[in-house]
């Protein structure tokens, strides 16, 4: 097996583990930091598909994680009060009808901000999906209807079918399952045509077209199943935290998921894991021992660019090998 | 809807447009010539602001603050030029992205460490206090229009600069072919960190004036960042004339817009309404002026020749 398999499978089991130990021992809030971790990491995996895979650094993915965390608050609350929607719909408080909805709502709008983005490229795409994004969390303040500037609370988490969510060891099993579902597509991805078509392009566009594939469709597809998967992220980080606000769609929370990504190593698979892991465990205990541990956590993210540009994963397992 | 009003909203318009053009100008010319993306920029614009209320409340002087401020905005710039951005010339947009948003977290706790987490305040200085009446009737303060007229001078100042004198030859040499002029023996590494300088002071002169307007404090920056790049994305990377249009048109259609839309909607709907979809989609609307301009011209209005 490689040194990189190993590692991966090590970072699950951990992952996995911990929740269950601190369960035994009774720390409810070591369990929520390692739901935290599997949902940032889920949330990466999405962006990391656009990013790692297609070379397109979307700056604007709090858009996604925002809107699927604005779905589930939003069918929560119609299915608390029992007012149907616009169109006649009902609430929901199935979790697997509000990731559905998230999907497909963070689907058509990735389709939208895409179509336009695309267009573009380097900087001008960076800049673009930036600012999409803060189109979306302008809209969400001045949209009064659902809490505008203060946000959404969901009263109940969210159910799913046979178990009970309001437990935290549940949720996290929960969202680990999901985890694991992505980062599974994730690699199916990669190793698929499409995901060989998407590296290419990003490696060099010219000579794909040259070949008779046409750049964009798959561009605009990766995008999209990065929103997608995004959205579901955000759903469950609306559910574990049971509020949802503008902060989820703000462009800090777009530069986080990227800082996520080169925290664990830019395209690996497990990098948004092991990413998402030390970047919660270095805010917990940053935190704890300094209120100023952002200005520390920079100094940090400043290193890893500038001096270990292969992230947790890199220094864990070599440089990636080709072949 | 007076006259008197509409003319008020679009001088306020004009105000933000060229409070916007010192941020793009800055952040277009570092883009032209290094070719890096800064969103540490807003940073700068928060240590003009930051420097210009504390010594103007030391000294008792909103020139001495302002003096300060393009001082403490380029000595910043050129500090994390020489330590940081140096490093980053030959990186992807990515690295540049994610060591700026580094340098924001650390500007940001910094100068809460600093200064605390409550707000300055910055008084508009004598000389410029009152208002001005208007043709038409309207009064509108003078301090706003001494913005606009600063923001005139500093666009024709740069105008000059990097047309008629032989650094902004260099410039301009530098962004067209940047190892042919090291090859002539034009000391680059020196010009970039002149350029990062140049640019921050400029940033840092807008957060001085607009701390008179607002309150200074941690955070400022970072809305102006993101609106001065839809301005450079507008205008066109690289080219300070698409920063000056780019801003102009931004800051008018934003002001105008948040002024005009709800009074439309309430042609159509009940007010109260109007008011909620007005304000909504006025809060959208440059975003979508964005997106109209880049469906159209995918390199903005003014492409520079890269």
């Amino acid at each position: 097996m490689k040194r990189e398999t190993i590692i991966n499978l090590v970072l699950a089991a951990l992952l996995l583990a911990v929740p269950f130990i601190a369960q035994a021992m009774g720390q409810t809030f070591t369990i929520t930091l390692a739901t935290r971790i599997a949902i940032l990491a889920l949330a990466a995996t999405g962006l990391n598909i656009a990013l790692g895979l297609g070379g397109l650094v979307s700056f604007g993915h709090a858009a996604f994680f925002g809107v699927g965390g604005y779905v589930a608050g939003i069918l929560s609350a119609h299915a608390f009060s029992g007012e149907p929607m616009v169109l006649g719909f009902e609430g929901t408080r199935q979790m697997l009808i509000v990731w559905l909805v998230a999907i497909t709502a963070a689907g058509l709008l990735g389709l939208l901000i895409g179509v336009i983005s695309l267009r573009t490229s380097g900087v001008y795409f960076i800049m673009i999906t930036l600012a999409f994004a803060q189109m979306v969390y302008y809209f969400a303040i001045s949209w009064p209807a659902y809490g505008g500037e203060d946000g959404l609370s969901i009263a109940v988490r969210n159910q799913f079918p046979g178990v009970n969510s309001m437990r935290p060891l549940n949720f996290f099993l929960i969202c680990y399952g999901v985890l694991i579902v992505g980062l599974v597509l994730s690699a199916l991805i990669k190793a698929s045509r499409f995901g060989a078509a998407l590296q290419a392009v990003r490696q060099n566009e010219v000579r794909v077209a040259s070949i008779g594939i046409s750049p964009m469709p798959i561009r605009l597809t990766a995008f999209v199943i990065s929103a997608m998967l995004t959205a579901v992220a955000g759903a469950l980080f609306a559910d574990l935290n049971r509020f949802v606000s503008p902060s989820m769609l703000s462009w800090h929370m777009s530069g986080e998921l990227i800082v996520l990504i080169i925290l664990g190593g830019t395209g690996r698979l497990m990098g948004p894991v092991a990413g998402a892991a030390l970047y919660v465990i270095l805010e917990y205990l940053l935190g704890g021992l300094t209120e100023r541990w952002q200005f520390f956590l920079g100094l940090i993210l400043l290193g890893t660019v500038l001096f270990a540009r292969g992230g947790v994963i890199g220094l864990l397992a070599g440089k990636v090998r080709h072949g | 809807m007076t006259f008197a009003l509409a003319i008020e909203q679009l001088l306020n318009g004009v105000q933000l447009g060229v409070m916007l053009f010192l941020m793009a100008a800055g952040l277009t010319l570092i883009f032209g010539v290094m070719g890096l993306i800064n969103l540490a920029h807003g940073s700068l614009y928060m240590v003009g602001a930051f420097a210009c209320a504390s010594v103007a409340a030391w000294t008792g002087s909103f020139w001495l603050g302002v003096i300060a401020s393009l001082a403490a905005a380029a000595a910043a710039g050129a500090i994390i030029e020489i330590t940081v951005i140096r490093r980053l010339y030959d990186r992807d947009h990515l690295d540049q992205v994610l060591a700026t948003f580094a340098l924001i977290l650390i500007f940001s706790e910094g100068t809460r460490w600093l200064f605390g987490s409550f707000p300055l305040y910055l008084d508009i200085p004598a000389a410029l206090q009152g208002a001005m009446e208007l043709p038409g009737g309207a009064q509108y303060p003078v301090y706003r229009l001494a913005i606009i007229v600063t923001g005139a001078l500093v666009a024709l100042g740069l105008y000059l600069l990097i047309s008629k004198t032989r650094l902004g030859m260099r410039i301009r040499a530098g962004e067209s072919d940047r190892e042919m002029i090291a090859a002539l023996g034009v000391d680059i590494r020196t010009l970039y960190t002149l350029v990062f300088a140049l640019g921050a002071a400029l940033a840092g002169l807008a957060g001085a004036m607009v701390g008179a307007l607002q309150s200074v404090q941690v955070g400022m920056g970072e809305p102006v960042l993101i609106l001065a790049f839809v301005v450079i994305i507008i205008g066109g990377i690289g080219s300070i004339k698409g920063a000056l249009i780019g801003a102009l048109l931004v800051g008018v259609v934003d002001t105008m817009g948040r002024f005009l839309l709800p009074q439309v909607f309430a042609l159509v709907v009940p007010p109260a309404q109007a008011g909620l979809i007005g304000g909504s989609l006025a809060s959208m609307l440059i975003y979508i002026l964005m997106a109209i301009i880049l469906a159209v011209k995918p390199r903005g209005l003014f492409p520079a020749q890269a």
